[in-house]
């Protein structure tokens, strides 16, 4: 008696001092993060921190919403540089290199805890490449996602077509595009085959193009680009071809951002966009609407596109700890599952797609898994030292050509000058 | 004078009150000069410093001599983003003068409503350009944006206006030439009604027409304005690259793009910052240049006035 | 012959202002009801303020503005402080460097902070200010613009008044809290309006000096909401463009003639 009692008291002071002691020394954390999709993303997100922070009073995580990959990159450098750098951020998978070069983050598996090997070992290897540099990991995949084919199955069926037979190849996607084309009565295009979008991203799409026509656009060490390939050019000649020759795709830059909205007011019948937008797209769509792999040339392929978490070297010991917790619920399968019913991103491990929740999602909407099914064709993003700028020189040679005022093999020939350029420059 | 007078009569005294008078002086400049030796000048020395130097991103920054200007000028980039710079200059300058000199013309008349007329046209100054890009961004949006609603409902096909590098200039001069008319109009304004009435008098009693009046009395008159508003102008359409942020991001392919936004991208989105500098060192001649014809060739030719 | 314009000149110069007026014209429409309505101009539509509820939801429009409104006030009150102090040492003192220095300062009138953000921002980062509202004012609040405008103000004040003061044994300070302070109203007014609008909508500076919601002014939380990646309902984004625009619009409209003598004050030199 009289030892239990003891026990007991001396477990409640403990349990009191613990709380005591966890509630004297609340983590604060910082994370940036973008947003490169539509639906409410900020609020999922919020909600999460919140779920988090209830779950785990001793941390307290701030989410700021910067903007896109872009912007946010450049929030958390600037605020890096600034002297106040954020603990983590959910950033591009292929900011790796440049934040590498400026010494930015720390390895993950170096402070991922004892289970840490396994823990990293659980999530799809297509997402953990990216991450992957010098044998160690040193970031979380957490939005991910790979290019998918939008298909209006309303449409199709309009134009005569098996609305369960997507395109499978090329040649398909602009023969079905042609008929899904529609005209008004004094000639002008009501709704378009198909529109890939060139601003934004489009270095995304290219090398899914790429890809497709069995061509990689980057070596390993990231310091190698191929753009002036023949394939290169070929793909991108391909995606000029269906505005220009085709004449199924509108002429000059589509925007990334109002592409959905064209999808789903019937402007076009097919679109390339990313996995993301699945969620929003079905809530709004006004029509039955199919997900398809991206068609093949060679081969199928889409590159992995969207953001890790990264933790920064500057965060304490502890925040690290703070932020590998955080990361660890972030990624856990209920949560993962739950992301990716909510927005569409690609749940990162496999063992997502295994809970309840996600497994009576799929069956009543089967399109949720299209893009982790063609997670076997896919490649590594184009990650390069000093991305951002490469993207930008390939985001503006895609421009070039689908605007008419290059041909893809100028355009890209210039590209790769450049890149060239900028990856020499290098010191 | 008294003072002067004093000083002949006590240099000692004097001496001390000049000391004074310095140091008086120099503590009220104070604030100032440290202000904008820390944000004007020390920078641009500074810029010019930094553009002699390598980037240092794998080891530290080494002195590199002209090695940034050789890099700016076989970068086809730059040369584009000048051009785009001087063609819009061209294109903003002159035609917000004429509309500005219409419109302060107009206002001064004794026409029905001028201050509504007045409101009008000035009301695009007090916005934020910002605010002013995301209304015209819908503008141009393609399909459903107003102006190709508008073409569609005569009959026209639409057009991606923002997309095709052989409008985007065009359409970015149109909304900066309104946002800015108003502003230089009231320079105008200011100087037509300080020309003295009794001219158009004097003018009206010989049987000079109105037309020959403005051209031969009152252009000559506006000489000065005139000329303050371009230089002004001119600095602008350097400086003014808010709506690029949101509306084309220099795009399609730079084909919007203007010297300063290309510094921001290089300095801010690719870290390039030994280049952002080569850049502003250019941007800052380019300005001086502008300057100094102000100062050494206009200034002297109005000081008739 | 009288000074009436022709009809057919009224009529141009009406159709003119119409024209000037209807960017701003449609932005209120669009904010003002609901997103079916974005481009069919019934003019039955029914007015909503749901856009701006929803835009206030979606950003936190109210810091931005509390943001904006700290920004200038400081920005404005340095601009008065440090331009009134070296102005009256330019116009009323004889010392050594006079002329170079204004020179130097006029410097800033051509190159100003706006093209110097490279630096700038290292400067800034160097004071360990990033990302607070005193770094997006600091390098506007020496201004040259305002330096020159009271320089001229304060050169016309009379000889008189000054000794007059003098005679009453007030101080090189007294008399320019007494003399020349009062007689430069018109152009501190003028300096204010024209310093208050720039600073309200100025946008790359503290686009690149701020990261987060507690420093962003309104044009930059305003280009941040509007971003264009996650899709666009214009109808929110326009109620949040008015949003931005309001408070100087609104001042505008009030204060028209002040607003207008300002900028033309500030405009003859």
């Amino acid at each position: 008696m009289k030892f239990k009692a003891k026990a007991l008291l001396t477990a409640g002071l403990m349990t009191v001092a613990g709380l005591g002691v966890s509630a004297a020394h609340a983590v604060d954390l910082t994370m940036y993060y973008p947003v490169a999709v539509g639906g409410p993303v900020t609020k999922i997100i919020d909600d999460m921190v919140q779920r988090f922070q209830k779950e785990n009073p001793d941390i307290k995580v701030e989410a700021v919403y910067a903007g896109n990959y872009t912007d946010t990159m450049t929030k958390a450098m600037t605020a890096m540089k600034g002297g106040q750098p954020p603990q983590l951020s959910v950033l591009f998978s292929t900011d790796l290199f440049t934040l590498m070069d400026e010494k930015a983050i720390v390895p993950i598996d170096e402070i991922a805890g004892r289970d840490g090997k396994q823990w990293l070992d659980s999530f799809y290897p297509a997402f953990m490449e990216n991450g992957r540099v010098e044998g160690k990991t040193w970031s979380i995949p957490f939005q991910r996602s790979t290019i998918v084919l939008y298909y209006n199955k309303d449409a199709f069926k309009e134009a005569g077509l098996d609305p369960e037979k997507p395109p499978t190849t090329w040649a398909e996607m602009a023969e079905m595009s042609k008929k899904l084309v529609k005209k008004d009565a004094s000639g002008n295009v009501t709704r378009w085959g198909v529109e890939i979008p060139s601003t934004g991203y489009g270095y995304w799409m290219l090398q899914a193009l790429a890809i497709e026509n069995g061509q990689k656009l980057m070596n390993e060490a990231g310091n190698k680009v191929f753009f002036n390939e023949k394939k290169t050019v070929d793909a991108l000649q391909y995606w000029v071809d269906l505005s220009t020759k085709e004449s199924v795709m509108p002429k000059g830059a589509i925007e990334w951002g109002t592409l959905r909205t064209d999808f789903l007011e019937g402007k076009t019948a097919m679109m390339w966009h990313t996995t993301g937008n699945l969620t929003a797209v079905k809530e709004s769509a006004k029509f039955d609407f199919g997900v398809a792999m991206l068609p093949a040339k060679e081969q199928r392929g889409s590159p992995t596109g969207g953001g890790n978490f990264y933790i920064f070297k500057s965060a304490s010991p502890e925040q690290q700890q703070a932020a590998v917790k955080f990361i660890r619920w972030m990624t856990a399968p209920e949560r993962a599952a739950e992301w990716s019913i909510k927005t569409g991103y690609v749940a990162v491990t496999p063992a997502a797609y295994e809970t309840e929740a996600m497994k009576a999602y799929v069956k009543g909407f089967p399109q949720a898994v299209v893009a982790r099914d063609q997670l076997q064709y896919a490649v590594a993003e184009l990650s390069v030292h000093d991305n951002g700028r490469i993207y930008k020189i390939v985001n503006d040679a895609v421009q070039a050509a689908v605007t008419g005022s290059q041909s893809p093999k100028e355009a890209l020939e210039s590209a790769q000058k450049q890149s060239e350029r900028v990856l020499g420059r290098y010191k | 004078m008294v003072a002067a007078v004093m000083s002949a009569a006590e240099p000692k005294a004097a001496r001390r009150r000049n000391w004074q008078t310095n140091v008086n002086a120099w503590l009220l400049l104070l604030p100032a000069v440290v202000l904008l030796a820390t944000f004007t000048h020390y920078p641009i020395l500074a810029t010019l410093y930094h553009s002699f130097f390598s980037l240092g991103r794998s080891g530290p920054a080494e002195f590199v001599g002209l090695e940034n200007y050789a890099y700016m000028l076989d970068d086809d980039v730059f040369w584009q983003v000048l051009r785009n710079n001087l063609v819009f200059a061209l294109a903003t300058v002159p035609t917000s003068i004429v509309l500005a000199l219409l419109m302060a013309v107009w206002v001064n008349k004794k026409i029905a409503g001028r201050s509504f007329l007045r409101l009008a046209f000035f009301t695009p100054t007090v916005l934020p350009m910002i605010a002013v890009a995301n209304i015209w961004l819908f503008f141009y949006t393609p399909d459903y944006g107003l102006l190709d609603q508008f073409l569609k409902a005569l009959g026209f096909s639409g057009h991606n206006w923002l997309g095709d590098p052989a409008t985007v200039m065009a359409c970015l001069t149109v909304m900066v030439i309104w946002k800015e008319a108003g502003f230089f109009m009231i320079f105008y304004l200011a100087a037509l009604q300080v020309i003295p009435p009794d001219l158009k008098e004097a003018a009206d009693v010989e049987g000079a027409g109105r037309w020959y009046f403005f051209r031969r009395v009152t252009l000559p008159l506006l000489m000065p304005t005139t000329l303050f508003i371009s230089i002004n102008a001119l600095i602008n359409s350097f400086k003014l690259v808010d709506q690029l942020v949101i509306m084309t991001k220099g795009g399609p392919n730079n084909a919007s793009s203007l010297l300063l936004y290309y510094i921001y991208e290089v300095a801010f989105t690719f870290w390039d910052t030994t280049y952002a500098a080569t850049l502003t060192v250019t941007l800052i001649a380019i300005l001086a240049a502008v300057a100094l014809t102000k100062f050494v060739y206009l200034d002297r030719r109005i000081h008739y006035q | 012959m009288k000074q009436n314009g022709s009809s057919i000149e009224t009529i141009a110069a009406w159709v003119l202002a119409l024209l000037w007026l209807l960017p701003l014209a449609y932005s209120l429409w669009s904010a003002f009801h609901p997103s079916e309505y974005a481009t069919r101009f019934d003019l039955m539509a029914p007015l909503t303020l749901d856009n701006f509820v929803r835009a206030w939801h979606q950003a936190p429009f109210a810091r931005y503005y509390l943001n904006t409104l700290m920004l200038v006030t400081l920005v404005l009150a340095g601009q008065l402080v440090i331009a009134t102090l070296a102005a009256y040492a330019f116009a009323r003192f004889r010392f050594a460097g006079r002329e170079v220095l204004f020179a130097l300062i006029l410097v800033q009138l051509m190159i100003m902070p706006d093209v110097l953000i490279v630096e700038n921002y290292r400067v800034v980062s160097s004071l360990n200010l990033l990302d607070t509202i005193p770094a997006i004012a600091l390098p506007y609040m020496a201004s040259a613009f305002g330096i020159f405008l009271l320089r001229q103000t304060f050169k016309s004040v009379p000889n008189e008044l000054v000794e007059a003061a003098r005679v009453e044994g007030a101080s090189s300070f007294g008399v320019l809290w007494r003399v020349f302070v009062p007689l430069g109203r018109t152009t501190y007014i003028a300096f204010g309006l024209v310093s208050v609008s720039y600073h309200w909508n100025n946008f790359l500076w503290p686009l690149i000096v701020t990261n987060s919601v507690e420093s962003r002014p309104l044009t930059v939380g305003l280009a941040v909401f509007g971003a264009p990646e996650t899709g666009v309902d214009w109808s929110v984004i326009t109620a949040a463009t008015v949003m931005t625009m309001a408070p100087l619009l609104l001042a505008f409209l009030l204060f028209q003639r002040q607003f207008v003598q300002s900028f033309m004050r500030a405009g003859i030199r």
